[in-house]
């Protein structure tokens, strides 16, 4: 927990009441963070994500105590950094964390390569052993060649790969990163995700990540939290949040991602409404149809494999000319994803054939649909309320 | 309304240090002596012309400007075509001693007000008063603790040139961008290396206009020491004026005109940041090639990391 602008003691007793929050108002302080309580594991890239003033930040500085902590823990390893001493502390931002600022913050009197070593240097490191450390860092952010450079010669884009690297140099098993990319126009963004993404995929490095751009967060985050107003709202793999938001704040908050390219086949999947067996008679499987009131429906064998698609015109011909397998009269007028492809890859093909888009897995056993319907409505949703 | 007495309370303060500090202004008095005339046998060891000739060099090293350099190098020739060199650097001695003084006072001051609220609070109000109390109200009490000659104009001019030192050294330091200091911070820097490594030289500028302005302010202080027997150019403007030789007063003015654009001209030119070498300025080679290594591939340590508040 996090009280602005109360003295210790105040905030003590304040944050001890039964509304910490309105106790801490009366007071005259600001509630930063209330009740904030997370686990991240080792490798986790981990996004909190909010609007401005929901304490996003507030939480991530407390966590190398650029921000104290009001009340409560911050364990690391184990270890409490709320109650380490001094030394012990600058000892872990040293050695355990790296952090990356919102506006770069690099040091401007220093060459790229100097900003690079800086955590090094801190640490004692003898020069020519820092410079190699720190000109590998650039070269893994795509700086390689620039170490004699000065930050104010660098586009803004570069200057935060200077900042990745300063972070990375001291190979620190945690990475903190406050609004990294925001100040970045968005072609430079995705840049910059992708290279975290890639850095991540190597690394597999416990990141915390602040961002305000839910688009931002479902691309690089393992898991989001959601906070409002210093509280956390929900935490949860991106997906999950976008396909089951918590309440309506956050509900509003996830109106702006485009869900087309975050939810997969899995996310909209439904049971097929009507499946044959490959052994039944085309007219009992017309009547069926009948009262189904559908106009196609899968064959599948006896391990649910997918043989394909029966409609009411091709099973009436069957019976016409006096078939009476079904495997005779299949055809694959349907169109198959795996539960993993991302709908925006594959919408355009809902409602071309009679039946919906065909979900199988990899052993092409059939898992589900995905109806036009609900295609539709889960971007419409959309919308309606980023035009409320 | 009681009547209080402020001037006759100042007085006996005055007295009461005077009788009791002697010493302490004996110290000082003989401290300034030496480092006036060690300061002096230094700018004025050389005949006026070779000396004009490191002053040139040192403008050029500066300012890195040729037009520049071989106008302040006129200048100084034209002051020793008047005939007053000797006194000019007698005053460019005051000036410098004062100048350092005020500095290794006022920089620290600066540096400690920057980061204590309740220095500040004391300091900036000394600060509003040492620079708005009419110079002559505080020479003469040096004039009574030091006597008559050159060590009363060196300490007034101290008290009077010192507050840009410690003002600008102050903003300077505070105006460091709060989050490059934090990214110092959350590399695990300490105070002294945050302050050494980040905000001092951030704040290189500010505190270079301070020196700049400490030097000016010396300066202006020198016609009026020479009231008090300071020697070099205040005591020929003054005896120049009180003996109504308009020729004499107009060379003393001009020499100190002289001096005052050459060290500011210098001086600021020392702040400037970033500044770009011209065509003719020898190439330094790049510092150090250091070979690329190899990305480290270390595999990931182990920490986790749970809040709970």
């Amino acid at each position: 927990m996090k009280a602005y602008g109360l003295s210790g003691r105040a905030a003590t007793t304040a944050l001890a009441a039964p509304d910490p929050a309105a106790a801490v108002a009366e007071a005259g302080g600001f509630l930063g963070a209330n009740d904030v309580s997370f686990q991240i594991s080792t490798g986790e890239m981990f996004v909190v994500m909010g609007l401005s003033g929901s304490g996003k930040s507030t939480v991530l500085r407390m966590i190398n105590r650029l921000n104290d902590p009001s009340a409560g823990q911050m364990l690391i390893d184990g270890e409490d950094i709320v109650t380490v001493s001094d030394a012990r502390l600058r000892e872990i931002r040293n050695t355990k964390i790296g952090m990356v600022f919102q506006h770069f913050s690099l040091f401007p009197h220093r060459s790229v390569r100097d900003n690079a070593a800086y955590g090094l240097k801190v640490r004692g490191v003898g020069r020519s052993q820092r410079y190699e450390r720190a000109d590998a860092a650039l070269e893994r952010v795509g700086l390689g060649g620039r170490g004699g450079k000065f930050p104010h010669e660098l586009s803004g884009g570069m200057r935060q790969r200077v900042g990745l690297a300063r972070a990375l140099a001291v190979d620190p098993p945690i990475l903190l990163m406050d609004e990294p990319f925001s100040a970045l126009d968005p072609l430079i963004r995705r840049d910059m995700q992708d290279l975290l993404i890639q850095l991540q995929a190597e690394d597999r490095r416990t990141t915390i990540f602040v961002t305000h751009d839910l688009n931002e967060a479902m691309r690089i985050g393992d898991r989001v939290m959601v906070m409002r107003d210093g509280r956390v709202v929900q935490v949860g793999p991106g997906v999950e949040i976008v396909a089951n938001p918590a309440d309506d704040y956050v509900s509003e908050f996830v109106s702006d991602v485009d869900r087309a390219r975050v939810l997969t086949a899995q996310d909209l999947l439904r049971p097929p409404l009507l499946t044959f067996a490959v052994g039944e008679n085309p007219a009992t499987a017309l009547t069926r149809l009948a009262d189904n009131e559908a106009n196609g429906a899968f064959v599948v064998d006896a391990d649910d494999r997918l043989l394909g698609v029966v409609t009411d015109t091709n099973l009436s011909g069957a019976i016409a000319r006096g078939r009476s397998d079904l495997a005779d009269v299949v055809t694959k007028d349907y169109h198959a994803v795996q539960p993993d492809s991302i709908i925006g890859d594959f919408m355009h093909l809902a409602g071309r054939q009679v039946v919906p888009v065909t979900v199988v897995d990899a052993d092409g056993r059939l898992t589900g649909v995905v109806p036009r319907a609900a295609i539709l409505s889960t971007l419409s949703s959309v919308r309606e309320e980023s035009h409320a | 309304m009681p009547e209080l007495k402020i001037g006759q309370y100042g007085e006996d303060v005055i007295t009461w240090m005077r009788d009791h500090l002697g010493g302490l202004f004996d110290f000082i008095a003989s401290m300034m002596t030496h480092l006036l005339r060690w300061t002096y046998d230094l700018v004025a060891g050389l005949q006026a012309v070779p000396m004009v000739v490191v002053f040139a060099v040192i403008a050029l090293l500066a300012t890195r400007k040729i037009g520049l350099t071989v106008v302040l190098a006129v200048g100084l020739l034209v002051v020793d075509s008047m005939g007053l060199w000797y006194e000019t650097m007698q005053s460019l001695a005051t000036v410098l001693v004062a100048t350092v003084a005020a500095l290794v006072v006022g920089i620290p001051l600066g540096i400690w007000a920057a980061f204590s609220p309740a220095v500040r609070a004391v300091v900036t109000p000394l600060l509003d008063f040492m620079q708005t109390i009419p110079v002559f109200v505080y020479l003469l009490p040096t004039v009574l603790f030091f006597g008559i000659g050159p060590v009363p104009g060196v300490v007034a001019t101290i008290v009077f040139a010192a507050p840009p030192a410690v003002r600008l050294t102050q903003l300077g330091i505070r105006q460091v961008d709060a989050e490059t200091v934090e990214a110092a911070k959350a590399f695990g820097a300490n105070s002294m290396e945050v302050l050494r490594e980040v905000q001092l030289p951030l704040a290189k500028p500010s505190i270079m206009a301070g020196v700049n302005q400490v030097i000016m302010l010396a300066l202006s202080m020198v016609v009026v020491a020479g009231l008090v027997g300071g020697g070099g150019l205040g005591s020929i403007v003054v005896t120049a004026v009180q003996s109504l030789q308009i020729g004499a007063s107009i060379e003393g003015g001009l020499a100190v005109v002289i001096l005052a654009i050459y060290l500011d001209r210098v001086s600021a030119a020392l702040g400037g940041q970033g500044r770009a070498n011209p065509a003719w300025w020898p190439k330094r080679r790049a510092a150090i090639g250091v070979e690329v290594a190899q990305p480290t591939t270390a595999g990931p340590k182990t920490p986790e990391l749970v809040a709970t508040g």
